[in-house]
This record gives structure tokens, sequence and C-alpha cells, in this order.
């Protein structure tokens, strides 16, 4: 039994329901986790000593959020916890994950990687102004720290997580401006019978829809952004869409933009996995099959396989520990395994809905001014990244990266990279798909130069 | 059958050297095709450090170097666009532990001034007031104020547009898979059936040239190594030399030079393996360690930043780390440029210009007896 090592990476659902699969099984999995509490992102905790409780922060998600904090509490003795730490490569078979500005190589059998999502964001013209923040950002300023990102907030974006983040921030009492949607309201209606896989999680929706216009707040649907005004000073001032022909501004110090969220790949990549282009989505993700195998010995669960969603998550996590287990000759239970698979195609048809309904707006994203920043950490402007399609002929991301710096700053293409994808495409005029693939490359996240080994 | 496209040079390898060979041919007015396999500059010269550096290289390679560093300054007008070419200096130190390094030091500077480069001496003392942040170890450098660096993702594919704008064919995504003399030409036959004819075929395909060179019987072994490199978070720009080791020990060779940007590019120590036949080339984690831990001693304020970026490339190195450069030995109008062994980026456009200058007119001052590939013929 000791000789089957377990890694999993990331303890929100999927990877907590992962370890405990794999103590079921009678293993102690090593649980590596960036944050200094489990939970993820969605249950993300504040520090200790922070008073509220799982229903001011969860919501309707409160009982989940403890479930999963308590059954990780429960895992804590059967499993070699280590949080706090980055897995910042994957090589020869090792996770290379750093701590305190050390690092050391830790070898598997099988890494499970429940590494989550983040925040898909679209470039606006004028968001390098201080206070535009991601949904996700947002979020976790409410939810880890209790503070909200402005004063008078405004809600740009679609999916889900806009009108989610928006609610919370209402009922934490912070004033919402607006919530500013891209996606018309009747794909919605079209989408409804594939949303309708899910009835609770279709009627929290419409629950969140119908209490921020109880608080009075402005839901506009099928926006187009024209600008998010500010100044170096004193950062965001405002927001202007066009809306059913008209011009409207609203004014905020502050902007939350998301539209939905997308796989943080960059572990699985760098463990090889196989990539492919989802045209439905128009992104570039991991292969596995229905388990969670990737090839290699990784398995993937959760959202950074395939944004299905938190509930999902605990079915995938615990489908790719059973593939996992499975491949390390311990038997698994075959009735659990159909069962869970049966749930996470409810939930694949329900994501289908939602990426739909809300659709990540490429076309918006293709006709972005010149002016506009695409690059945030590199203040790449579109126009410099047509440049470098239409002057020096770059044909593919990767060429486009090496000649106008996008995607090459501190986030490594996270935030820009599907943007400047569709930007390239249309400056060539072929489909997303033939741009290609920003090629992954360690570190997952900035290292020191003063990181250290410590296990030679 | 499809037509064959027809030229007096055919350059199989669109790195810096077949590029910038690419411009210099069509300079003296021959028509000319690159066949690049995936994109021009995208293996070892669009990867590695950057350096323009004269010094270190043999005292016999001056000649090519100076004709390069010549290019280089020439560049923005030549190329029409920027390669980002500072010349803000190059130092090279060593470690207190080496002092016979010294001695080396001041005999290779009284060499090279005969060849036109300038080297100044600088003790410890003198050397740390002028680049605050080298370590307490560092015990001596030579410093050439008119070496630098460039930016390689940028070089190739500058040589290969002013190529084309001269009437080159830049000839990309088209692997050559065969490749003979019928008659008086060479014809190539790519993947998909493509066909090329010349008179005059130059290799300069690095990793992948001693396969090339293989079927016109010459046995070149070369390896194909991966370097190390990292890139930090930009920072304000404040060091302005590229910066080296010099030490026979592999491990200890660290350079890193900032861009100004502001970004740190760090290259050196361990080198890996890399696979030319599948195009891969992996950074080992525990040689990205090795490289922080040198470079920590080499200049420890830097141990503060943080690296945004790995990545690495595929070089091809001879047994004696000199390049083959000249005609080939068995076949006539078959001429080589290859085997950098991760030294060819300063010297590449001077290699360009020189193998152009050997293909036009049968000859060049540039002393080539080094890199012949007779060699190998053993």
């Amino acid at each position: 039994m000791g000789e089957h090592r377990v890694i999993i990476v990331g303890a929100g659902p999927a990877g907590v329901r992962a370890a405990q699969a794999v103590v079921r099984a009678g293993l102690r999995p090593i649980v590596i986790d960036e944050a200094s509490r489990a939970g993820g992102q969605i249950y993300r905790r504040p520090p200790e000593n922070f008073k509220r409780d799982h229903e001011a922060l969860y919501g309707t998600e409160a009982a989940r959020a403890r479930a999963i904090h308590e059954d990780f509490a429960a895992l804590l003795p059967h499993i070699d916890y280590r949080p706090e730490t980055l897995v910042w490569n994957v090589a020869e078979g090792h996770v290379w994950a750093a701590h305190e500005g050390e690092t050391q190589a830790i070898p598997y059998n099988a890494l499970i990687v429940c590494s989550g999502a983040s925040d898909r964001v679209a470039p606006i013209k004028g968001w390098q102004a201080a206070g535009c923040y991601s949904l996700g950002g947002a979020q976790i300023a409410l939810k880890a720290q209790g503070c909200a990102i402005g004063h008078r907030v405004i809600f740009l974006g679609s999916g889900p997580l806009l009108y989610l983040a928006a609610a919370q921030y209402v009922k934490a009492g912070a004033e919402v401006a607006a919530v500013l949607d891209t996606s018309p309201f009747w794909l919605r209606v079209k989408a409804a019978p594939k949303l309708a896989a899910m009835p609770e999680l279709l009627w929290q929706g419409v629950k969140l829809l119908r209490d921020l216009k109880r608080a009075g707040v402005p839901v506009l649907t099928g926006v187009t952004p024209v600008e998010i005004e500010g100044d170096p000073q004193n950062g965001v001032s405002g927001v202007t869409v066009r809306h059913k022909g008209a011009v409207r501004h609203f004014a905020g110090d502050a902007v939350a933009m998301g539209w939905h969220v997308k796989p943080e790949a960059q572990i699985a990549d760098l463990a090889r996995a196989t990539f492919a282009f989802d045209p439905a989505t128009r992104q570039w993700l991991p292969q596995t099959d229905a388990d969670g195998r990737a090839g290699n010995a990784l398995y993937l669960g959760g959202d950074g396989a395939r944004v299905l969603g938190a509930r999902s998550a605990e079915v995938t996590g615990e489908l790719a520990a059973m593939a996992a287990l499975a491949d390390l000759g311990l038997t698994v239970d075959a009735d659990r395994r159909r069962w869970l698979l049966a749930e996470k195609a409810n939930y694949a048809t329900f994501a289908k809905g939602l990426a739909q309904a809300f659709p990540w707006p490429h076309e918006l994203v293709a006709a972005i001014p010149d002016d506009a920043i695409v690059c945030r950490c590199e203040a790449v402007t579109a126009a410099a990244l047509r440049a470098s399609v239409s002057t020096a002929h770059a044909q593919e991301a990767n060429r486009a990266k090496a000649f106008s710096r996008v995607g090459m700053g501190r986030c490594q293409g996270r935030y820009c990279g599907h943007a400047s994808a569709e930007i390239i495409a249309a400056a060539r005029a072929v489909s997303l798909e033939k741009t290609g693939r920003l090629r992954g490359q360690a570190p997952v996240k900035p290292i020191p130069v003063s990181l250290k080994r410590n296990d030679i | 059958m499809s037509q064959i496209h027809q030229s007096d040079v055919a350059i199989i390898g669109g790195g810096l050297m077949g590029c910038s060979a690419a411009f210099f041919l069509r300079q003296r007015g021959l028509s000319v095709t690159v066949l690049e396999t995936d994109k021009v500059g995208r293996q070892a010269s669009g990867t590695n450090f950057g350096n323009v550096r004269r010094q270190g290289r043999p005292i016999f390679q001056l000649p090519l170097a100076n004709r390069a560093i010549r290019i280089w300054r020439d560049s923005p007008q030549l190329l029409g666009s920027d390669v980002e070419y500072l010349q803000s200096g190059h130092i090279r130190v060593c470690f207190r532990e080496r002092p016979e390094n010294i001695g080396k030091m001041e005999e290779y500077a009284a060499l090279a001034r005969e060849e036109g480069l300038d080297l100044e001496l600088l003790s410890a003392n003198a050397l740390r007031e002028k680049f605050p942040w080298l370590g307490p170890d560092v015990l001596a450098g030579s410093y050439s104020a008119s070496d630098g660096h460039a930016n390689p993702r940028l070089a190739a594919p500058a040589f290969a547009r002013a190529a084309a704008r001269l009437g080159a064919s830049i000839v990309e995504d088209t692997k050559i898979v065969h490749a003979e003399k019928v008659g008086e030409d060479f014809r190539l036959t790519a993947s998909d059936g493509r066909q090329f004819a010349a008179p005059i075929l130059l290799i300069t395909a690095g990793a992948w040239a001693g396969k090339i060179a293989g079927w016109f019987g010459e046995d070149i072994p070369l390896t194909p190594r991966a370097p190390t490199m990292s890139v930090t978070e930009p920072v304000p720009y404040a060091i302005a030399p590229a910066v080296g080791v010099m030490t026979p020990e592999e491990v200890e060779t660290v350079y890193f030079r900032q861009v100004a940007r502001g970004n740190i590019v760090l290259g050196g120590s361990t080198r890996a393996q890399s696979y030319p036949d599948d195009y891969r080339s992996y950074v080992l984690p525990q040689n990205t360690m090795t490289q922080f831990e040198h470079l920590r001693r080499l200049a420890p304020a830097l141990a503060n930043l943080q690296v945004i970026r790995v990545w690495s490339g595929i070089e091809g190195y001879t047994d004696d780390a000199l390049p083959i450069m000249g005609p080939s030995a068995k076949v006539s109008g078959l001429f080589h440029a290859f085997g950098f062994s991760g030294s060819g980026f300063q010297i590449g456009p001077g290699v360009g210009e020189t193998m152009a200058e050997l293909i036009a007119t049968g000859a060049t001052d540039i002393p080539l007896e080094h890199y012949s590939v007779t060699r190998f013929a053993k």
C-alpha cells in the first residue's frame, strides 16, 4: 500500500472529494493547496478570526460549504496536507511544490489535479483603470476579507457568477450601481430546456435576478460595452454601454467583470495532458476520458478539467480519484461510479445550457477598438496586437506573443489569452482554432529567484 | 506532377543563419528559397539568451564576430525593424576560487585587442564600484563596452521579412524529407510532395542539420541540447550590460541581462536533453533550481525577483563546440552553416553575410578553416 503515492492538487470541492475517495481506499494522499484553508474559490474561507457565518458567506450554498469544510477537517488525520503550497512545475513523475521559500520534488504514481477555474475576462476599453476587478476577485474580497471592491460597484459581463456576485454584494450591504450583461435575454429562453437539467440551480438563478431587482439594482441584458471611464489618479469613475440603441452611463468607483470562468489548466499542461479545441466555448481544453483520465498517471477533476460548477466538481473530483485508484489496481465501487457518471452527465447538459445562455462575447472582443488595451500586464493595445499579424505576419498565438508581448507578463496570458486569440483570428480572418494555443511553461505562478531546494 | 520551384540557392532551415544568408544573397542578386519546417526563428534562434557578445569567443572567431557586430549596429536601417539591439556592454566575471582566470582574462584581452576588440580588466573593487549588484564572491571581470544584447524572438523573423522584401521566397511549415543532387541541381522534396530545386544548397538547419548532411554522405555528429532559460517580472531598468561567468564548470555558467522593458532574462547552468524528432525540449525544474542557486552567487540582489516563465529550445552541439561552416567535402554546390553549439546568436548575421559572400563569389576573407567539415572525416 505504501508504494502508492497519490498527490492531489487543490482542496476545493473536487480536491476534497478526491481526497475522501483515496482515504476511503486506505491510502494516505498528499493534498497540496495554495490557500491557507481548504474550500477552494467558491467555498473560500475567511481567516480563522473572522466572524461571518456560513449562511452569510455562502448563501444558498451554505450547507454544501459546511459539508466540504467539515469533511475535510475529518480527513486531516488521514492525509498529508500541505496548505500555502504552490505546485509550480511537474516533470518526470514529480510534482515541484514550493512553500515558504523552499521547494521539493515529490514523486507520484497518480496525480489528481483539481486546480479549479479562474475568470474568463474580455478586455473592455479602459479596463486597466484601478478599481477594475474580475468577478472572482470581487468575490474573494468579500469572502476572504469581508470588504467590497468599491463604494458603488458596477457588475459587467455575463454568466451566473455575474448575478451571484452582484447579489452577494447587495446582501453584504454594498451599493451595486448596475448589472450589465452582454448576452441578450432571449438566449436564456432558448437555453431553458438544457438549464432544466438542474431545476434547482435554474430556480436559484431566477431568485438571484429577483433579489437584485427587488433591491432596485438596474439589470440590463444584451448590452454592448463602450468604455470603462476613469483616470490614473482616481481609477474607475463609471461605465458606458449601448443598450437597445441608446447610450447608457453608470457612475461607480469599481467594476467587477467576467464572462464565466475557465479551467486553470497550467498544471495539466505541464503534466503533458493533450489539449483539444472546444468550438462550443471557443477555448482549448485538456482532454480526459469520462472518468477524468488524462494519461501519464494524470487525472483531472472539477472545474480545472471542464467548467461544470462547484456541485459537479464534487462528482468529478471523486470520479477522477476512483479512476486513479482503479489504475493503481485497487477495487472501486462500480455502482457508485455509474451513479457519479450519470450525475456528471446532468451537470454537463446544464453547463451546455449556461454556455448557450451566457456566451463568451467573441464578436465584441474581435471588434475591440485599436486604442483599447488587451494585455494589462504588458500594456499591449489591440492596435499593437493587430500589427503583429498584419505587419510582422504572426500567424498564431505564440508568434503574436513573441512579436507584441501580449500574454508575456506576470499572468502569462491567463487573463488576455482568450481575447488575444480572438483578435488574432479576426485580424487573419481565420478560425479561432487556427490561431493555436499559447504553449504552457512553468512556473504555474511566479516563483522567487531565492527559491531553494530542501530535498537534496 | 506539380511544378518544381526553382531558384539559384535553396536554404534548408529558417533560423537566424538561414534568414540572414537569404537576405545577403538577395542583396547580391541571387534568387533564394528558404525552407522552414515550422516558423522562421522558432527554434534555437528564437529561444536563446540573446547575447550579442564577442568576448570569450575563440580569437580566430573574432573577425566573424566583428563582421556580425557591424550588421547588428546597422540592423534598424538594414532590416527596417527594431530587433532591440542594445550595445550596452558585456561583463565576464570569475569567482574567488578560480584566481587563475585573471591571467586567462589578461591573455585573452591582449589577443582580442589585436583583433579590434577592446576589453577593460577590472579588479574586485573597481568592478563592484561600477556594478554594485555583483556578489562578494566575484573576484575580477573583463568588460567589453562594445558588446550587448538583442531580442532573439525578433531577430530571425526580421531578417526573413527583410529578405522577403528583397524578393526571397520564405516558405514556412514546409518540412524537407528528402534531398539529392540530380545532375546540376539539388532536388528537395517536402513532406506534402512539393518539390524545390537549386544548383546551390545551404544547410542551416541547426540540430536537424546532421540528418540532412547525412543524405549527402557526410557523417557529422550533433548532440541536441536544451538550454535552461528563465525571465523575471519587469523591474526598473538598472543593469546595462549582459553578465556572464567564466568557469570550466557548466553548472556555474549562469548569465543574465536586463531588457529595456525591465525584465531580467536568465540563462545557463545545466542544459537538458532535447528531442529534435518531436520538436520538443523541456526545462527540467532541477536545472532551474541550480540556475537560481548560481545566479544568487553572481548577483545576490536578484534573489528578490520573481521568475514568471521558463523556456528552452533545441540547439545542435558539435563535439568541439565549434560550428561547421563552409563547403561540403563531398558534394559540389553544397554548403553548411550549423552546429553553433549554443553560441550562434551574436555571429548569426555575420554567418549569413559570409555564407552569401562565399556562395556568390567563391571566396571570403573571413577565416573558415577551423569550421571545416573535414575535421569530422576520420
